[in-house]
């Protein structure tokens, strides 16, 4: 077995060559995005048993919800994919200053989104719009109008968990560009950050619909 | 060396011009769908809502998160989750849909006389009929 | 022979292994864990049989018995026999077979491991802070509403479903691109089919376990209420999500066991296994309707009549893969020069007891006659059947095929005969009698019984003894083998896949060179096998 050929410290023992290591590391994160599907899928399931159940008290619930700032965040969460594919897009030209530029942007951009939620769930919690049994608001027409703001905080709030921790990814992306570790022949992880930023995005295109939107 | 490879083997840069019209797509789109759902158009509404934002997913899924230049591998690992949660949701809702269909059943009187017999008259002319099935 | 600089030597020290990147050293961590599991559940059971003996309290108050009946499953399927094959088993062997150095994620590989470690230590944590006698299924409103360490177990299930995850993620790109130049995917061993359907069903299954369990907590501590009748909730909601996972959770059990017993029986048969694309693809068949039947759990739940009907004809679908598999290896076994070592011999009591497992399952999935064995003893017999007479059979048999391979010493054929024939005995013993016992109408998960069950259930206990016997003196003569075994051969079976083409145990790097197939893994009529 030949160790002595010139392989780059990127390249791991048990792989051949690049191609095979980049490739092996995109099947394995759209495997991972695919567990991401079916997690949340659990939750749409759940919405859409109560959702066929209580459709009125869904309509009148969801009134409570404030669709200028679900507007905004669909539009932030929007950009945000774009600025993150544009960072890749940049370390594939070999442009490291606009790659961090664009992940400072997409970072910036899910801060938005997240301060944004804060304000929404904090005036639910004001008005007694709580999951469960801390439910105390009375302004909801039809039975249980909880079960609404149950699985509103429960969907929004594993979506908001998935938006932070794609924020600790990015700042670890952004550390990893300043130090010069990739270039247009090694950005892997920054192409897997990428898949799951624009999954984050694609969950909450069917979110805000659902939740903000019910005509 | 190229790292990754596409569906051409190859290396492929997207232009810029796609990423920034996609993303102009899908603002329309937002744009679009916020519009419709203020229109009283009842059950299809959310047909409609969920039929836009399907299109928003797919832009993302297939040009942000470049499945249509890439091998074909990718998109089959990505519908298959949409495949087996279609079968979640489906056969799930074929219960809670479909509760209480026993109490209904339950609730028929037994009828003695097949169903033939209904609109015929019986030997005694004042033989009583079912008034049919519910 | 055993090369100075295989993998258990080197590196040395403790560190070398807590941190180790070997996939082959990750397996014989995972194994430890796997063992040590097993025998907490297997104590746990002997215990239940014991207070089983009569229908009189005889060791422990109700209280206790539905705590103990509860660990017993929890610890049995998500500590022992989810994990089992797979990671214990299939860590040490998929590079091998496929002639790779190690799987695609070596690093992700090791956390999977601290993550089931991390998972099993919460696990028995929660059995000393309170416990949890809800059953391994934590049914609503009773796992929302009891007190007891529902959440601190929930939790631990929770994290071990990571692990499995990550296993099956892993090993799913791992055949994907770390296959040797040559083979190709029809010739990979069937093991590695095996595997991959199991992969398939652990990445789309296991996320809707973990939403399940968040959701009971939320339900638990917040009281959302959704599977909460008072609340406008649903308890048989609970039950869909649950068992969408845990149905196709068993096929996570049984796939990789059905492998190992593809490899088995066309080494012990020195045969060319018979049917390869019909058992290679029936493997995800199998991974495939499992995904379809999991409402065959709730016939009797109040779910609607149209989806009990549904679930009960899809249900029957799965029979068909399975049986397929079965004459295939009968069929192999055929004219076959065939050897009764001790992994053929668990390979045959495989044979028998799954089929028996199996066809009483057609009895279960048949509507109107669950009806009246669900939750008695029936089920409890068929299951065991599938999984101890099944997956564990596999086990054993892989774990004593694979044996030479790990530490390079060949294990007391002599009283390994012993020990299986001693399983065998005592599994039936158990566990043929509780099929008696639940047609007749005894209830499952009850800590006493009516007097005309007495005599089956001390018949049952008794069965539950002599398998204890059996199994410890496997402990005895395996542990004697790692240190004072026979040191064996390279190839002590024969076999034709490409993991005994290697040393045994085998360096570091897996093989002296980069790997290229020279043969298929069946080719027992065209290939002379280097046995020695």
């Amino acid at each position: 077995m030949d160790h002595s050929e010139n392989r780059p410290a990127y390249l791991a023992h048990h792989f051949s060559n690049i191609a095979q290591q980049a490739d092996a590391a995109k099947l394995g994160m759209w495997v991972f995005l695919l567990t991401e599907v079916l997690l949340f899928g659990g939750l749409f399931v759940a919405y859409s048993v109560f959702r066929a159940w209580n459709p009125e008290m869904f309509y009148n619930a969801h009134k409570y919800l404030n669709v200028t700032l679900g507007s905004i965040n669909t539009v932030v969460l929007i950009t945000s994919s774009v600025t993150m594919a544009l960072s890749i897009r940049s370390m594939q030209l070999g442009k490291r200053q606009q790659t961090l530029a664009f992940l400072w942007s997409t970072l910036l951009l899910a801060c938005v989104f997240l301060v944004i939620k804060y304000f929404e769930y904090s005036h639910k919690i004001h008005l007694g719009q709580l999951p469960g049994k801390y439910y105390t608001f009375t302004g909801v027409q039809g039975t249980n109008p909880h079960i609404f703001f149950s699985i509103y905080f429960a969907m929004t709030g594993l979506h908001g968990v998935h938006v932070l921790a794609g924020m600790f990814v990015i700042i670890w992306m952004i550390i990893k560009t300043s130090r010069n570790m990739f270039s247009p022949e090694y950005y892997t992880p920054l192409e897997m950050t990428g898949l799951y930023w624009h999954l984050v995005d694609l969950i909450w295109i069917y979110l805000f619909p659902l939740f903000y939107l019910i005509g | 060396m190229s790292t990754g490879t596409d569906k051409t083997g190859g290396h492929h840069v997207t232009p810029l011009n796609v990423y920034l019209g996609i993303g102009f797509g899908l603002l329309i789109l937002t744009a679009i769908t916020i519009t419709v759902s203020f229109i009283n158009l009842g059950g299809w509404n959310v047909v409609v809502a969920l039929v836009i934002a399907s299109i928003k997913g797919s832009l993302v899924a297939l040009f942000f998160m470049h499945l249509f230049y890439d091998k074909k591998i990718y998109s089959i690992v990505f519908s298959m989750g949409l495949v087996f949660l279609s079968i979640f949701m489906a056969l799930t809702l074929f219960d809670t849909l479909r509760r209480g269909d026993i109490d209904m059943i339950k609730a028929e009187p037994f009828k003695k006389e097949a169903a033939i017999y209904d609109n015929r008259p019986g030997p005694d002319s004042t033989s009583e009929h079912n008034s049919g099935r519910h | 022979m055993t090369v100075s600089n295989n993998y258990l030597q080197e590196p040395k020290g403790l560190k070398s292994w807590l941190f180790t990147l070997d996939h082959k050293r990750i397996a014989i961590l995972y194994l430890v864990g796997i063992s040590l599991s097993f025998i907490l559940g297997g104590i746990l059971a002997l215990l239940i049989r014991w207070e089983l003996i009569s229908p009189a309290q005889n060791i422990v108050g109700a209280e206790t018995y539905n705590r103990l009946f509860t660990l017993h499953g929890a610890v049995m399927i998500f500590l022992f026999i989810i994990p089992g094959i797979p990671a214990a088993m299939g860590n040490f062997v998929l590079p091998l077979m496929l002639g790779a150095k190690d799987v695609a994620f070596p690093r992700l590989n090791l956390t999977s491991w601290y993550i089931y470690m991390f998972g099993m230590i919460l696990a028995l944590v929660s059995i000393v802070t309170g416990s949890v006698d809800t059953g391994w299924t934590f049914y609503t409103p009773y796992s929302t509403q009891t007190s007891g360490a529902v959440v601190a177990m929930t939790t631990a299930v929770f994290i071990l479903g990571f692990s499995s995850i990550f296993t099956g993620l892993n090993f799913l790109v791992t055949i994907h691109k770390l296959r040797a130049p040559g083979m190709t995917w029809f010739k990979m061993p069937l093991f590695i089919w095996a595997i991959y359907a199991t992969a398939i069903i652990q990445i789309l299954a296991t996320p809707v376990l973990a939403i399940t369990l968040v959701l009971l907590i939320l339900e638990r501590t917040l009281g959302i209420g959704i599977f909460d009748p008072a609340m406008g909730g649903d308890p048989v909601l609970f039950q869909h999500f649950f068992w969408f996972y845990s149905h196709p959770a068993v096929y996570i059990m049984i796939l990789p066991a059905m492998g190992v017993i593809s490899e088995l029986i066309a080494t012990f048969s020195h045969k060319r296994i018979f049917g390869y694309r019909a058992i290679a693809f029936s493997s995800f068949g199998i991974a495939f309707i499992s995904f379809l039947v999991w409402g065959h759990h709730m016939f009797t739940s109040g779910q609607s009549e149209l989806a009990s009907m549904i679930f009960s004809f899809l249900t029957f679908l799965v029979a068909i893969p399975s049986g397929i598999k079965v004459f295939n290896w009968l069929a192999t076994m055929y004219k076959g020069s065939i050897s009764l070592e001790a992994p053929m011999l668990w390979a045959l009591g495989f044979l028998f007891l799954f089929s028996i497992g199996g066809l009483t399952g057609m009895f279960l999935s048949t509507l109107a006659t669950d009806i009246h064995l669900h939750d008695t003893y029936f089920v409890v017999a068929h299951f065991h059947y599938v999984m101890f007479g099944g997956t564990v059979m596999a086990f054993f048999g892989g774990l004593h095929y694979w044996w030479p391979k790990m530490w390079g010493r060949m294990y007391n054929e002599f009283w390994a005969k012993i020990a299986v024939l001693l399983v065998f005995v005592g599994f039936n013993a158990t566990f043929f009698s509780q099929f008696i016992l639940g047609a007749k109408g005894m209830p499952r998960r009850y800590w006493t019984y009516l007097p005309q069950y007495t005599r089956l259930h001390g018949f049952s206990s008794i069965g539950s003894i002599i398998m204890a016997v059996g199994f410890v003196i496997m402990i005895i003569y395996l542990l004697h083998s790692i240190f004072k075994g026979r040191k064996a051969g390279t190839n002590p079976w024969g076999s034709l896949t490409m993991e005994w083409e290697t040393s045994s145990p085998p360096p570091p790097q897996n093989f002296e060179k980069d790997m290229v197939l020279t043969h298929g893994p069946y080719d027992y009529d065209k290939a002379v096998p280097n046995k020695n």
